[in-house]
C-alpha cells in the first residue's frame, strides 16, 4: 500500500519540483547569505563604536585599557594556560574580547585580547576621544588642552578643560583645509609641472637623437625649463607657508596608562568622541566615513583611508576592455555566422572558441605579458618612444594591456553571443533588406547588426561580470598594489593608456593576505569586497538597463 | 484602425481595361528550370509577361510558384544550392547573364513578400531605406519621395502625422501597405507580390487589392496568390503551375472560364489541391 502511494508520489513529479525548489532556495540563501556578511562585517567597520575603559590587575599592578570591543567568543578554559595557572579554574568556559587600543606608537600593536575573568571594572567614560591619524593608527586617550605656536616657536597655551574640545575641532577643520589646499598643489599643480618637465626632457633627447637638436631648439627649450622652474620654485614657497600655517597648532592628550603626549594637528585627521555622540550624531559620522573610504585615497599600505584609485581603476579597465572586445567579438561573430562557407573548419573553430572560454585565466595573464606587454610594448617602445628608453612606455605592465588582456579573456562569449543573436534575426528582414538593391553588407550594417544589438549587449553583460572580477592574470599585466597617479588626469593626453592603476580584485587580495597588520585590515577586506560586487552589479545593470531599451526599439517581428 | 471598407472590384472592368494597354513584353522566360541540389523545383518554363499588366501565379502549395517569381530578382541566389539554367530576357539582357549586377536587379525588379516585414525603424526611414541606399540623403528629397510613395501605397492619409513613430507600431495591413511603400519608393519598373495578402484580415486585403489594381498604370506586377477569387480579381493574366511546371498560361477571363487544360479546371473547381 505504502510502495503504491510512494511509487505514485514518484510518478507525479513532485519529488523533482521539490528538488528543484530546494536547490534554488539553497542558492538564494547561500548567494544572499555571502552579500548580507559582507555587507554586515564591511560596512560596520565605519560605525563609530563606543570606546570602554577595561580595568583589571595584573601581576598586582592596575591597569587600564580603553579599547573598543571588535569580537568576542567563549572558548574552554582548558585550551588557554595562562588563566589556569592565574586562576586555577580548570572547568568551565571563558569569555574573552579582541579590542582595538589603537596607539600603536606606545603600545607596538593595535589589537589585544581581554579575558573576562580578570576584570574588575568595566564602563563607558565619557569624554574619551578617538584620533584617526595619518601615521600610527587610531589613538585613544583624553584631550587635556589645546597649544598653539606663536610666530618665535613658542609653544602658548590656547584652551583647556571644558574649551579644549571646541576649540579643537575648530582648529582641526582649519588644519584639514590646509591639508586639502597643500595636496591639491602638490598633486594637481606641482605634479603638472613635473610633468611638463618630464615631457620637454623626453623631447630634448628626441632632437638630439635625430641630430636635429639646433641651438635655436635648444635655447628655446632652456627658456621653456627655466620658466617651469620658476614656477615650481614659486609653488614650493607657497606649500612652504601652508607647512608652517598647518605645524601651527597642537594637543596634548592623556593617554590610558596616565602618560600625555603631544600631537600635532598636522597628524590628525579626524577626532571624535563616540561615547558622547548621539544616534543621529552616529549617523552623520557613518555616512562621512562611508564616504571618505569611497573617496580617499590609500594610507599606510592599503590598510588606513580609502579605496577610490581601486575603484577608478576597476572601472576605467572594464570600460576599455568592452571597447576594445566589443569590435572584435562582434566582426569575427560575423565572419562566423554570415560569410565563411560552414563546414569541418568552422565547426573546428567554434570549438576552439568556445574552448577558449575554459582556459585558466592565469595563463592569459601570462601570454599578456609576453605578448602584449614584452613583444607589442616593447616594439612600440623602440618605434615611438625610443628618447625614453631604457625606461619603457608600453613596455611594460600597463592599463591598455590589462584590457586587451581580459578583452581576449571574454572574447568568447562576446562571439557566442553575437552568434546566437545573428541566427535569430528573422530571413524575412534580411530578405526585405536584399530585395531592396542593398548589398550583404549594407543589409547586415543598417537591418541585422541593430536589431542584433541586445544578443551583442547579451554578451557584453557575460563579459564584463567576468571581467570586473578577473584579477589573477591582472597582477601580471597591469595591475599595482599602489599606483600613484590615476590612468585619467588633468594633463595631456588626459588618458594615460600606460600607466599601471589599482584595482578592487587585487586590493582585496593585498590588504587580506599582504597586509602588516591583519586585525586592522580585516574589516577592510569585507568592506572593499562588498564595494567590488557593488560595482560589478552596477557595471551589469547599466548594461542591461542598455539592452533592455535596445530590445524594446528592435523588438521582433512576433505576430 | 482607420482603414475603411472598399467596395468589391468587378473583374470585368479589368479585363475592359485590357485593350488600353501596350502588348510590349516585358520579361520573357525561356526554358527556364531551376534545382534545388538534385531535385528539380522548376522544370522547363517558358512563358512572356507584357508591361502594365497583372500576372498572377496560381496552384497548390509546393508547385513553385513562389519558386519562380523569387527568379525574377535572383532571391534565390541567396540559397546555397540553387542551381539555375534557362534565361529571363528583361530588356532583351538575360539576368543571369555573369555580367549582371544583382543589386541593380533588384533595384528595378521590386519585392514584396509574404508577411510584411518593415524594418524595426520609423515609419519615414523604411520607407527612405532604398532611396538611402542609392546615395539619396537630401532631406527635402527624401521627404518628397516618401510622401510620394505613401500616397502610391494608400497610406498616407493614415501615417502622415505619425512617420517618426516606429513601424512595428502600426496594423499589419498598414505594415503590408508600408512595405509595397518601400519598394515603389525606389521606383522600380516590375513588382513581385508574394502572397501579399495571405497574412492579412479581409479589409486589409481589399485595399492591398485595390492598391494593386492602382499600381498596375506604373508598373508591371506579378502576384502570386492562393486565393483563386484574388487572382481573378486582379490579374490580367494568369498562369496555373503544378509540380515544377507551368501547365497553362493565359488571359485571366479565360483561364477561369473556359481553361484549356483538365488539370487547370480541376484545381480552379476545387476538385483538388
Amino acid at each position: 500500500m505504502i510502495a503504491k502511494k510512494t511509487s505514485a508520489w514518484f510518478k507525479s513529479g513532485t519529488p523533482w519540483i521539490w528538488l528543484n525548489a530546494g536547490a534554488i532556495a539553497i542558492a538564494l540563501v547561500a548567494v544572499f547569505g555571502l552579500l548580507l556578511l559582507i555587507l554586515f562585517r564591511g560596512m560596520s567597520h565605519f560605525w563609530p563604536a563606543n570606546v570602554e575603559a577595561f580595568y583589571f590587575e595584573n601581576d598586582q599592578n592596575n591597569i587600564t585599557i580603553i579599547a573598543e570591543v571588535v569580537e568576542s567568543e567563549t572558548v574552554p578554559v582548558t585550551t588557554l594556560h595562562n588563566i589556569e595557572n592565574i586562576h586555577g579554574n580548570k572547568d568551565g568556559n571563558v569569555t574573552r574580547y579582541l579590542v582595538k587600543t589603537g596607539n600603536r606608537d606606545i603600545l607596538g600593536s593595535d589589537f589585544r585580547w581581554i579575558y573576562d575573568i580578570e576584570l574588575n571594572k568595566r564602563e563607558k567614560p565619557e569624554n574619551v576621544m578617538v584620533l584617526e591619524r595619518i601615521e600610527w593608527g587610531n589613538f585613544y586617550g583624553y584631550l587635556d588642552s589645546v597649544y598653539e605656536n606663536d610666530p618665535n616657536g613658542k609653544r602658548q597655551l590656547v584652551a583647556s578643560g571644558e574649551q579644549a574640545w571646541p576649540e579643537f575641532r575648530k582648529r582641526l577643520q582649519r588644519s584639514n583645509d590646509i591639508r586639502e589646499q597643500i595636496l591639491k598643489l602638490e598633486k594637481g599643480e606641482i605634479g603638472a609641472i613635473n610633468y611638463t618637465l618630464e615631457r620637454l626632457r623626453l623631447k630634448e633627447k628626441r632632437l638630439r637623437m635625430d641630430g636635429e637638436l639646433t641651438d635655436k631648439a635648444a635655447e628655446e627649450i632652456a627658456t621653456e625649463r627655466k620658466q617651469l622652474k620658476q614656477q615650481y620654485e614659486a609653488l614650493l614657497k607657497q606649500t612652504q607657508t601652508l607647512y608652517q600655517k598647518i605645524n601651527r597648532d597642537s594637543i596634548t592628550a592623556t593617554v590610558m596608562d596616565g602618560s600625555t603626549v603631544t600631537i600635532p594637528l598636522e597628524k590628525i585627521i579626524k577626532a571624535w568622541q563616540p561615547n558622547n555622540m548621539s544616534v543621529p550624531g552616529k549617523l552623520n559620522f557613518y555616512v562621512h566615513s562611508l564616504w571618505s573610504f569611497i573617496t580617499e585615497d590609500p594610507r599606510e599600505a592599503n590598510t588606513e583611508g580609502g579605496i577610490f584609485p581601486a575603484i577608478f581603476g576597476t572601472v576605467m579597465m572594464v570600460i576599455l576592455m568592452s571597447i576594445l572586445v566589443t569590435p572584435f567579438g562582434v566582426i569575427a561573430a560575423v565572419y562566423l555566422r554570415e560569410y565563411a562557407k560552414q563546414g569541418a573548419l568552422i565547426r573546428i573553430i567554434r570549438i576552439a572558441v568556445n574552448n577558449l572560454a575554459g582556459v585558466p585565466s592565469i595563463v592569459y595573464g601570462v601570454f599578456g605579458l609576453g605578448f602584449f606587454v614584452y613583444f607589442l610594448g616593447g616594439n612600440i617602445d623602440a618605434l615611438f618612444f625610443p628618447e625614453a628608453l631604457p625606461g619603457p612606455t608600453f613596455g611594460t605592465p600597463g592599463l591598455l594591456w590589462s584590457s586587451l588582456t581580459l578583452a581576449l579573456l571574454t572574447l568568447p562569449v562576446v562571439i557566442v553571443a553575437t552568434e546566437e543573436g545573428l541566427s535569430r534575426i528573422p530571413k524575412a528582414l534580411r530578405e526585405g533588406s536584399l530585395a531592396l538593391g542593398a548589398t550583404k553588407i549594407e543589409t547586415l550594417w543598417h537591418v541585422v547588426l541593430p536589431m542584433a544589438s541586445p544578443a551583442i549587449m547579451t554578451g557584453l553583460i557575460l563579459a564584463v561580470a567576468r571581467a570586473a572580477g578577473e584579477v589573477a592574470p591582472l597582477m601580471l599585466v597591469g595591475v599595482v598594489k599602489l599606483a600613484p597617479s590615476l590612468p585619467l588626469d588633468g594633463n595631456f593626453p588626459f588618458m594615460h593608456l600606460d600607466r599601471k592603476f589599482m584595482h578592487l580584485g587585487f586590493h582585496i587580495y593585498d590588504v587580506g593576505f599582504q597586509s602588516p597588520n591583519v586585525e586592522a585590515a580585516r574589516p577592510l577586506v569585507y568592506a572593499t569586497s562588498f564595494l567590488l560586487v557593488v560595482v560589478i552589479v552596477a557595471l551589469n545593470l547599466t548594461a542591461i538597463s542598455l539592452r533592455n531599451r535596445l530590445r524594446e526599439k528592435y523588438r521582433a517581428l512576433d505576430n | 484602425m482607420t482603414e475603411s471598407v472598399a467596395t468589391q472590384i468587378d473583374p470585368s472592368l479589368l479585363a475592359a481595361s485590357d485593350e488600353t494597354e501596350t502588348n510590349e513584353v516585358c520579361m520573357d522566360v525561356k526554358n527556364l528550370n531551376l534545382f534545388y541540389g538534385d531535385s528539380q523545383a522548376l522544370n522547363d518554363i517558358s512563358f512572356q509577361m507584357r508591361k502594365n499588366r497583372v500576372t498572377a501565379f496560381i496552384g497548390p502549395s509546393g508547385c513553385g510558384k513562389s519558386t519562380l517569381l523569387r527568379c525574377f530578382n535572383r532571391m534565390n541566389d541567396l540559397v546555397d544550392s540553387v542551381r539555375v539554367e534557362g534565361e529571363i530576357m528583361l530588356d532583351g539582357k538575360n539576368i543571369y547573364a555573369p555580367d549582371i549586377d544583382v543589386t541593380s536587379l533588384r533595384q528595378r525588379v521590386g519585392m514584396v513578400f509574404q508577411k510584411p516585414n518593415p524594418f524595426p525603424m520609423s515609419i519615414f526611414e523604411n520607407v527612405a531605406y532604398g532611396l538611402r541606399l542609392q546615395g539619396i540623403n537630401k532631406r527635402r528629397l527624401l521627404e518628397e519621395k516618401v510622401e510620394w510613395a505613401l500616397k502610391g501605397s494608400a497610406l498616407w492619409d493614415e501615417v502622415k502625422d505619425r512617420l517618426d513613430e516606429s513601424a512595428l507600431g502600426i496594423s499589419g495591413g498598414q505594415q503590408q501597405r508600408l512595405v509595397i511603400a518601400r519598394a515603389i519608393a525606389i521606383e522600380p519598373e516590375i513588382l513581385l507580390l508574394d502572397e501579399p495578402a495571405s497574412a492579412l484580415d479581409p479589409i486589409s486585403t481589399l485595399k492591398i487589392e485595390e492598391l494593386i489594381y492602382d499600381l498596375k498604370s506604373r508598373y508591371t506586377i506579378l502576384i502570386v496568390t492562393h486565393n483563386m477569387q484574388q487572382a481573378a480579381r486582379v490579374s490580367d493574366e494568369t498562369a496555373f503551375m503544378y509540380m515544377g511546371e507551368m501547365i497553362e498560361f493565359g488571359k485571366t477571363n479565360q483561364i477561369f472560364t473556359n481553361p484549356a487544360k483538365k488539370q487547370t479546371e480541376d484545381y480552379i473547381t476545387g476538385r483538388y489541391g
